[in-house]
Order: C-alpha cells, then sequence, then structure tokens
C-alpha cells in the first residue's frame, strides 16, 4: 500500500496546487480577455491593469449597434453544426467499414484521405472561389457548409476509425452470430460503443467550423458571415481598442466556449464505454 | 444466412465507403487540376494582359525567392516547437489531473478553454493584451521583476507564433490525453502498486505503451494543421519582420493576395504538397505502427 503516494494527503495538496496553478496560467489570458470587455477605451490601457472598477456594457452595445450580432451568430451556428452532422453521417459508415472490414488498401485510402487537408487553405483559395463565383454560391452558407464539410471530412473518418478500432471485434461477431442485421449492430453495438468517438469526433469539427477564419473570410461576407468575419472587422490596425476588440472577442467566443464546457463532460462520460473490456 | 453475410462482406464495405471517398476524390482532384493548370502560366492580376503557358518558370522564381527557404525552416520550426511542447506538457498535465482532487471538474473546464478560442480572436489578444510592450500583461510583469519589458513580436517574432500556438493546442492534446487515461486498466496499475513499481516505472511500461495511439493521433492532428498556420501570423507579424516569421502559407498567400500572382502562388501551393508528403512519410515512420 506505501507505493501508493496519491493516498497521502501531502501529495494530494501538491497535486492539488500543482494543477490549479497551471489551469489558471493557461487560463489567464481569457480571464483578461473577458474582464477587459467590460472596461472603458481608458481603463482598458491602464498600467497597471485594473482589477477593481465599475464594470461598463457600453462597448457591446456599441459592437451590436455596428454589426448585428445575432445574424453572425446564427451563420456560425448553421454553417458548424450542420457541417457537422452532414460530416460524420458520411464519415461514419467510411470508418466503421475501414475499421471491421479492413484491407490492403485501407491504411492507403486513410492516409490518401489526410493528404487532401495538407494543401494549404491559401493554395486552394483560387480555385475554390472561381467555382463558387461561376455556380453563384459566393456568400451563402451552403458554399461554406461545403467548404468546412470536406475540410473536416479527412479528420472525421481518421478520428472516428480510431475509435471503432477500439470497440472489440468479438462484440460484432457476437451480435452478427445472434442473427443482428446492419441496422441493429449499428443501434445496439456500434452506436453505444461509438458513442463517445462520435462525439469527440463531432465536438472537435464543430469547433473547427466555428473557428474556421480563412475561408469564412473569403467565401462569406455581409450575408454568409460568421462570427469570424466580425471579429476580424475588428481587428484593423485602427489604433488601440482594445475595450470593443474585447467585447467582440468575447461575443464571439462565448458560445463555442460555453458549449465546450457542457459537452466536455459528456465526452469524458461517453468515453469511458471504451474502457469495456 | 451465411451465404448473405459472405457475399455481403464484400461489397457493402465499399458502398458504406463511397460517400466519403467519392466526395473527397472531387473535393482533392477538381482544385488541384486547376492549381497545377494555374501553376505552368503566367497568372497575374496586376498584368491580365500578359497570359499565356510559361512552364515551369512560376517554379524556379518561387524556389529562388530569397524567402523561400527561410520560409520552409520557419514551417517545420513552427511545427516541431508546437508538437513537442503540446504532447510533453499535455501528458504531464493530463497525469497531473487523471486522478481525483479537489476541484478537479473545474480545473479540466478551464484547462480546455483556449482550444474553444477563434484562431483571430487568439492572435489579437496575444497582441494586445498580453504582447503589447507598454500596456500588455507581459511587460507589467517583467517591469514588476525589475526586467525591461520585451517587445516579443518584433524582437521574437517566431516565438512568440510558437506560443500563441502551443497556447491554442495544448488543450487539445490534454483532453485527448485525459479521455484516454480513463480508460487505463486500474487493477493492471494497482497490480503493479502492490509489486513495488516505482511512478516512473508506472509511466514507462504502463501508461506510455497504452498512450501510444493517442500521441500518434496528437501527432498526425497536429501535423496537418500546424503545417499551414495562418491566422496568428496574418493577424499579428504579417510574416515579418522581414521573413522572420514567414512560413510556406504566409509566403503563398503574399503571393496570391499581395503580389496578385496567382501563377506563382499555385506553384508555391504545390511545393507545400510536397514538403507535407515528406513529412507524413516520415511521420508514418515514425509513429505508423501505433495507427493500426
Amino acid at each position: 500500500m506505501q507505493s501508493s503516494p496519491n493516498s497521502k494527503p501531502t501529495t494530494l495538496i501538491i497535486r492539488t496546487i500543482a494543477a490549479w496553478s497551471v489551469a489558471l496560467l493557461l487560463f489567464f489570458p481569457l480571464l483578461f480577455l473577458a474582464v477587459t470587455a467590460f472596461k472603458t477605451e481608458g481603463q482598458a490601457i491602464a498600467v497597471p491593469s485594473l482589477w477593481v472598477f465599475t464594470p461598463t456594457l457600453e462597448n457591446f452595445v456599441e459592437v451590436q449597434a455596428r454589426s448585428n450580432y445575432l445574424h453572425y451568430v446564427w451563420n456560425s451556428v448553421v454553417t458548424s453544426v450542420v457541417s457537422t452532422i452532414l460530416g460524420l453521417l458520411i464519415a461514419a459508415p467510411a470508418a466503421y467499414s475501414m475499421a471491421f472490414s479492413p484491407t490492403k488498401r485501407t491504411k492507403d485510402i486513410l492516409m490518401w484521405m489526410l493528404s487532401t487537408k495538407m494543401m494549404p487553405a491559401v493554395g486552394a483559395l483560387a480555385p475554390i472561389y472561381v467555382m463558387a463565383k461561376t455556380a453563384g454560391l459566393l456568400d451563402t452558407k451552403f458554399s461554406l457548409i461545403v467548404v468546412f464539410t470536406m475540410s473536416n471530412l479527412p479528420i472525421m473518418v481518421w478520428m472516428l476509425y480510431s475509435h471503432f478500432k477500439d470497440i472489440p471485434h468479438e462484440i460484432l461477431e457476437a451480435s452478427r452470430m445472434d442473427g443482428a442485421g446492419l441496422w441493429d449492430e449499428f443501434r445496439y453495438v456500434l452506436l453505444p460503443l461509438g458513442m463517445g468517438g462520435l462525439a469527440s469526433t463531432g465536438l472537435l469539427c464543430l469547433v473547427l467550423a466555428w473557428n474556421e477564419a480563412f475561408w469564412a473570410l473569403n467565401l462569406g461576407s455581409a450575408n454568409a458571415g460568421t462570427l469570424a468575419t466580425l471579429v476580424a472587422s475588428y481587428s484593423s490596425p485602427e489604433g488601440l481598442f482594445w475595450a470593443k476588440l474585447s467585447a467582440a472577442s468575447l461575443m464571439a467566443i462565448a458560445p463555442i466556449i460555453v458549449f465546450g464546457w457542457f459537452s466536455q463532460k459528456q465526452l469524458v462520460q461517453g468515453l469511458t464505454f471504451g474502457a469495456v473490456k | 444466412m451465411a451465404e448473405h453475410t459472405r457475399a455481403g462482406s464484400r461489397s457493402l464495405p465499399r458502398l458504406l465507403m463511397s460517400p466519403a471517398v467519392l466526395s473527397l476524390f472531387l473535393w482533392m482532384i477538381v482544385p488541384l487540376v486547376m492549381t497545377i493548370y494555374f501553376s505552368v502560366m503566367r497568372y497575374n492580376l496586376m498584368q491580365p494582359d500578359q497570359a499565356g503557358f510559361v512552364g515551369l518558370e512560376n517554379y524556379s522564381y518561387f524556389l529562388t525567392d530569397p524567402d523561400f527557404w527561410p520560409s520552409i525552416w520557419n514551417t517545420l520550426l513552427l511545427l516541431g516547437s508546437v508538437v513537442v511542447i503540446t504532447v510533453v506538457f499535455g501528458l504531464a498535465i493530463a497525469l497531473l489531473i487523471n486522478d481525483p482532487f479537489p476541484g478537479q471538474g473545474l480545473v479540466r473546464i478551464l484547462l480546455i478553454s483556449p482550444f474553444f478560442v477563434m484562431p483571430t480572436v487568439n492572435a489579437l489578444m496575444w497582441k494586445h493584451m498580453m504582447m503589447n510592450p507598454v500596456y500588455g500583461w507581459l511587460a507589467q510583469v517583467w517591469t514588476f521583476f525589475g526586467l525591461q519589458p520585451i517587445d516579443w513580436l518584433t524582437d521574437y517574432p517566431l516565438l512568440s507564433i510558437i506560443i500563441m500556438v502551443s497556447w491554442q493546442w495544448l488543450p487539445f492534446a490534454c483532453l485527448i490525453f485525459m479521455t484516454a487515461l480513463q480508460s487505463m486498466d486500474r487493477e493492471q496499475l494497482e497490480a503493479a502498486g502492490m509489486d513495488g513499481a516505482t511512478y516512473f516505472q508506472k509511466l514507462w511500461y504502463l501508461y506510455m505503451p497504452h498512450m501510444a495511439r493517442s500521441i500518434s493521433v496528437v501527432i498526425m492532428i497536429e501535423v496537418i494543421f500546424l503545417l499551414s498556420v495562418f491566422a496568428e501570423i496574418v493577424t499579428t507579424t504579417n510574416g515579418g519582420p522581414g521573413n522572420a516569421s514567414t512560413n510556406l502559407a504566409f509566403l503563398i498567400y503574399k503571393q496570391a493576395l499581395l503580389n496578385f500572382d496567382f501563377g506563382v502562388a499555385s506553384a508555391g501551393a504545390l511545393l507545400a504538397v510536397v514538403l507535407a508528403n515528406i513529412v507524413a512519410v516520415f511521420l508514418i515512420r515514425m509513429i505508423g505502427k501505433n495507427l493500426d
């Protein structure tokens, strides 16, 4: 028993202090950003930084007055959610067949899929832009959904494949012995056991789509612009407007961060399924 | 029943794979063909009258650009530094917070938050509120300790980008490692503890083999994204000073959108694909066996 150091109270205290220090250190820039959003412009650049002040909402009011925040939120929600669902629908069957019916070429196909992600987005800008323009799809949510889905698809296939490989073959074989069809297999074996993988993959791709800036800026503007375009409009070097920049940034990242906080719990719970022996 | 399964086992997997394979094939081949076409043409938006076939001229122009080799070096340095930082610290943090302690849930939430931040916001936040040499928080910390504040983006541009990108991806590595640690075999750990294994023995012989695949996954995904870091550079240093923080993606961007030369940019994009594939081959040699 003496070899279980985690049960000693002193190590517990050290571990607690260390963990909290690391967490606060990494979270600090976000805290600073959030606090700055509630300052006036003058308070925002005060040295040393103010931590006690009367909070103001004027920055948020001004951001909303300059640009219709809800319009951008709606675009971000639609493009990221639809592209994630679409991606999962295409990726899950592919990952399933690669994980459970592998052939000699399975690994080559996986590598090829990943290689499609390796060209820098800026390199594909001219062709994609020309195509979107020809099809009359510039500045539409549809074009952003297609681009987000396709650019996340290789990652999705690959992550799901990696998760599905964790599901013991014996369980699937046993269910097939019992005469389970493809749907039963999916519903009663793959879905519950692969839930953690589907959740973490979906979460990752939702975040990537929400935060995507390059395509959102180049293919969307007034009509289909996402929150990334809203923030970019505050990045012009027009002086030190830290408070307004912070407010716009906070409004852009708050929804996905809060979503991340909630889904993170689900994620960790879901992934304990992976411990099934 | 057996007949049915045997017949189905050949065609069904292909059927299930076809939507992903076909859509990705189109997504890859159409832009690729167009990029190859642009790369052998003179295609400068500033000189639309001088269009025509130029052979490999765009390639030699891009390859002899004095910024080319520095940009390759910067790309690889940025990639390597961030991967090492995130994997090493990610593992350390995941192990640190794996066992219960007061506030574990909250610590986990704080730790993973940076990953949900947009690269644009990340860059703007670090540029202004953290790294500004006069008003920034880091300058205040340096002053507090009686040191001369650092002008991060001017004096250490690439290091600044590495810090920003690591801050973003460390939580991702943590999240993957934390979830992988959840599935560690507790009985095996306890048995090893009973047998008197030290913490480092357990770390090396039990944790590391178990974590091998998730480490490979993290490296693989990070490599794909970090080869073309862009938003952080364009928002903060604009590749400078000089070419100190210009990576390959930014160099292509400079040709396409600042010099309006899509021919040269397309040649650069194809060279980026070649670089990515070289990196991929190395990766598969090193970690490929963990991905089985």
